[in-house]
């Protein structure tokens, strides 16, 4: 295993993130002889969708679906690629002259990189219903990952809820592997057909369409699918209950395990605190950095791959990952002969075409994202939408100013599972949009670092000299 | 074309207490801020409430200042989130004990008595998780900390409800003097106004040269960073001397460290790039004064943009060249305390002509005589 | 909540002093699961029980004190043999 003592002073090219976008780009630039370093904070790589792929104990080929499998090729690659890839190697902060905070098993080094790839993914767009804190509510993605890294499924009366393509991929994964599933409440508006169908042209011409078909009668035949436009998680310090409902019925579900999820939204975080401009993208109703066609950002040497750069999968956060892997390498080494952009462009066409489609007919509902009442908002400092509201109404005129008020954002996760629903739900209570009142103003550590790791940060020449081999 | 009996220039602490003193005398004040109301030191500071350690210059704006916290829910409305549990400057060698020594003695020669030298015991007593090495310490008892966002919005919120008006924002481009009153021009129209107050923190040396009064600011950016909540382990504000550090535990928990270190500010893009060398060593004086925060983790660092003096005491009280304007800039790291006091005065002095607390030493035109 | 599909574990941690199995490549947060734990940790503000929520590094709710250190992100780290897990109760992290 790599130390934080084994690292380089420096670095042609730091990806910070190992799936498809992270494994592409690092395998590239290391290929053509760019020195070139991979972080990934998580214990091995493939990212949350060829998550464990290395390790899997799933042997079953059948059951994660030949997709998974696909990421297998990636990691090798990158693997033989020359590049260093340090797996639990969490960074922390990366600032605008590519100084790379990064801590390896408690201790902590800065890296200097010429160029640098964040391709820190995506994460699941926060569901904030009553009751989602309540142990027994988790994230598809997190029955997901178990499923994969651990071979480790649901036990006990199991519910999914929520909309977009990943629920129903998790349903049918379950579902092969055994697992039974009570219900799925799908909370996605009728009225989304109407609005996707001029998309569906594009969608049919997507690699995407039989093979979503064929997921969606999957699942169907095995699993009560129920429309809902209401949804909440009850129990005592515990999940006991799922309660949902249509109009004026309610209905109550004995369950164990109610696994949400919504989409995806990019994971901001370490390109929002590098200063780079974002923007909001009101199809996939999130904010996404501000990119040129090489997926750099507003911030010189600093690229965004992957679903980091706006949602789009990961077949398609591989051939981003190359693209922004050619322009580094173009800037840093031009002599070095690369792939032609111009094919890896048309390929990620083709990998992007359907989005629309899925983007509107998953268009998560307005009161699933804007909550009301005594819903907590932000899971870490436990501030409720009622409070945000209030203070929206008594003047409170953006995010950063609510994180003075109400602490929400302040707390370790910094915004990533209240900030969508922080800026909706002020954009709401004041009649503005979402792009007016803008995101929280992210601050390093991205992620928290124990004062410990920051005293052992290597200051002074002397110091950086001794840990320089 | 807007009028108001006196236009002050930034949103900060100052701008917001100096605006709300200004109404309750009767006059009406416009403030004009270029982004929002506690947007950058004024808000995002280390929230120390301290009279100890500061320079002779400002102890007569500091003590009155302490006046009004002690008072501050029955001014704003708002209890600003202030305690007072005193701050301890912790001398870190016999040696250091004795300079704070000489000091105390003489601030009391000079009739200040807030100042108190401590013993090792004491010091212990104060601050139970301090490390043994240290010796002792001075304490101002009266001290204390409050939320500094939260105190510049509920003085702008109280301004605002007494008749001063807050314009956010919008940016001042221009100062001229038009007959008896200055046109002050900004990028949503003039306002005209017998009296100007520059308040406008690091950007006051824009405001002061357009009066042809060239002031050395700098532009500096102090570090704070805070970690995660932990169990209450200490009440005083604790600073050092030798070596940068404030160090305070909030009610909730959250303990903020700061103490001086200095980020790269970049004042026209309201950015700043923080200098983790410099946290690091932060840390180890951390790590070394308080064991018990080994673990704990850091959540967030940031820096707040703001102007420091040469001499690092502000610069307060009528402009050596033009009639009507007066400064109020250059707090130099330590003027969050200072804010309502030093609002106060400004307001007593534009309405009355005099004041009562002295300013002595922290006139502009210390500058123009070098 | 969950269950093993292949029963594979072979490393024993503790979790608040309990002997808990646990496979090579389980997170500590996934370990937890597996062994059926009701929560990981109480909140610092109200004191409400948590459990891993995304398990993918993003929302904290998986903190738990390991080998002595607090506020560690359950799903980040890999289970070692002997490892020490601590349920964190609120603000528990400094001086411990």
């Amino acid at each position: 295993m790599t130390s934080a003592a084994d690292l380089s002073p420096s670095y042609d090219l730091v990806v910070i993130g190992g799936g498809p976008a992270g494994l592409a780009a690092a395998s590239l630039a290391a290929r053509v002889g760019l020195s070139t370093v991979l972080f990934d904070e998580n214990p091995g790589v493939g990212g949350q969708i060829y998550r464990g792929i290395t390790s899997t104990p799933i042997k079953n080929g059948t059951v994660l679906g030949e997709e998974y499998w696909a990421g297998g090729a990636l990691a090798s690659e990158a693997k033989v690629s020359g590049a260093a890839i340090v797996t639990g190697a969490t960074v922390w902060t990366l600032d605008p002259s590519l100084a790379v905070g990064v801590s390896i098993a408690g201790k902590a080094r800065l890296i200097q990189a010429r160029r640098v790839i964040i391709a820190t993914g995506a994460l699941e767009r926060p569901f904030p219903i009553p009751g989602w804190t309540l142990p027994g509510v988790m994230t598809a993605g997190a029955a997901q990952t178990t499923l994969k890294a651990q071979g480790l499924v649901p036990d006990g009366r199991t519910v999914l809820a929520g909309c977009g393509p990943l629920l129903w991929l998790l349903a049918a994964q379950l579902l092969r592997a055994g697992v039974k599933i009570e219900a799925m409440l799908d909370t996605a508006s009728r009225r989304n057909w109407l609005r996707a169908l001029p998309h569906l042209p594009d969608f049919l011409l997507s690699p995407y369409w039989r093979k979503g078909l064929a997921l969606l009668r999957e699942v169907k035949a095995k699993v009560p699918v129920i429309a809902v436009d209401r949804l909440s998680a009850a129990g005592d310090g515990k999940l006991k209950e799922v309660v949902y409902g249509t109009g004026g019925t309610e209905h109550r579900l004995a369950a164990d395990l109610l696994l949400l999820h919504h989409g995806v939204v990019p994971n901001v975080n370490l390109a929002n605190a590098t200063g780079a401009a974002h923007r909001w993208n009101e199809r996939q109703l999130c904010f996404e950095p501000v990119l040129d066609d090489d997926f750099t950002s507003s911030v010189p040497g600093i690229a965004v791959a992957g679903d980091g750069a706006g949602i789009a999968g990961g077949t398609a956060a591989a051939e981003r990952g190359r693209i922004a892997a050619i322009a580094a390498v173009r800037a840093l080494k031009p002599e070095a002969s690369v792939p032609d952009p111009q094919v890896v462009r048309q390929k990620l066409a083709r990998e992007e075409m359907g989005r629309a489609f899925l983007d509107i007919l998953y268009r998560p509902a307005d009161s699933f994202r804007r909550p009301e009442g005594d819903t907590v908002v932000c899971r870490c400092e436990e501030v409720t939408a009622r409070q945000v509201r209030a203070m929206a109404d008594t003047g409170c005129e953006g995010p950063n100013q609510m994180k003075a008020f109400l602490r929400s954002g302040m707390g370790p996760c910094q915004g990533r599972l209240c900030g969508l629903t922080v800026t909706e739900l002020i954009a709401e209570q004041r009649g503005l949009s979402p792009a007016e009142v803008g995101y929280y103003r992210l601050r390093p550590p991205v992620k928290p670092i124990t004062l410990a790791e920051l005293a052992s940060l290597p200051i002074g020449e002397a110091e950086r000299k001794a840990v320089e081999r | 074309m807007r009028t108001a009996d006196v236009v002050v220039i930034g949103g900060g602490i100052h701008g917001c207490s100096t605006a709300l003193h200004l109404a309750l005398r009767g006059l009406k004040p416009i403030v004009v801020e270029k982004d929002y109301a506690g947007r950058h030191a004024s808000g995002v500071n280390a929230g120390g409430v301290r009279q100890l350690a500061r320079h002779v210059a400002e102890i007569p704006l500091s003590i009155s200042s302490m006046a009004i916290w002690e008072r501050i829910e029955e001014l704003v409305g708002d209890d600003c989130g202030f305690d007072c549990h005193g701050t301890v400057l912790v001398a870190e060698s016999e040696e250091e004990l004795a300079g704070f020594r000489a000091r105390v003695e003489d601030l009391h020669l000079r009739g200040f008595s807030h100042e108190e030298l401590i013993g090792r015991a004491e010091l212990k007593r104060l601050v139970p998780a301090v490390s043994d090495y240290c010796p002792g310490g001075v304490v101002s008892r009266r001290d204390g900390a409050a939320d500094p966002f939260r105190t510049t919005q509920a003085f702008r919120r109280r301004a605002v409800e007494k008749g001063a008006e807050v314009i956010e924002g919008v940016r001042v481009t221009g100062l001229v003097r038009a007959g008896s009153v200055w046109r002050v021009e900004t990028s949503d129209g003039p306002i005209e106004a017998p009296k100007v107050v520059n308040a406008a923190g690091a950007w006051a040396d824009r405001i002061a040269a357009m009066l042809g009064e060239p002031v050395p600011l700098e532009v500096i950016a102090p570090m704070l960073m805070v970690s995660s909540r932990v169990p209450p382990f200490i009440q005083p504000v604790v600073i050092l001397r030798g070596r940068k550090l404030s160090f305070k535990q909030l009610a909730n928990g959250t303990v903020v460290i700061g103490g001086g270190h200095l980020a790269t500010p970049f004042r026209d893009e309201n950015r700043t790039v923080l200098d983790w060398s410099k946290l690091t060593a932060s840390a180890r004086t951390v790590w070394e004064l308080f064991p018990v925060m080994r673990e704990a983790t850091i959540v967030r660092a940031w820096a707040g943009i703001e102007a420091r003096m040469i001499d690092d005491i502000p610069v307060v009280g009528p402009s050596s060249t033009s009639e009507g304007v007066y400064h109020q800039f250059g707090f130099s790291a330590h003027g969050f305390q200072l804010g309502p006091g030093t609002g106060a005065m400004m307001a007593e002095l534009i309405a009355t002509g005099a004041t009562n607390v002295p300013i002595d030493g922290l006139g502009i035109g210390r500058f123009a005589a070098r | 909540m969950f269950k093993r599909l292949h029963d594979t574990a072979t490393v024993t941690i503790t979790v608040d002093g309990q002997p808990v199995r646990a496979r090579i490549g389980d997170t500590v947060a996934a370990a937890l699961l597996a062994a059926g734990i009701d929560h990981c940790r109480t909140t610092p503000v109200t004191g409400a029980p948590r459990a891993p929520y995304c398990l993918m590094g993003v929302c904290f709710d998986c903190l738990v004190t390991i080998d002595g250190v607090g506020n560690r992100q359950g799903c980040l780290v890999p289970v070692r043999e002997g490892m020490a897990v601590a349920t964190q109760i609120g603000k528990r992290e400094a001086g411990r």
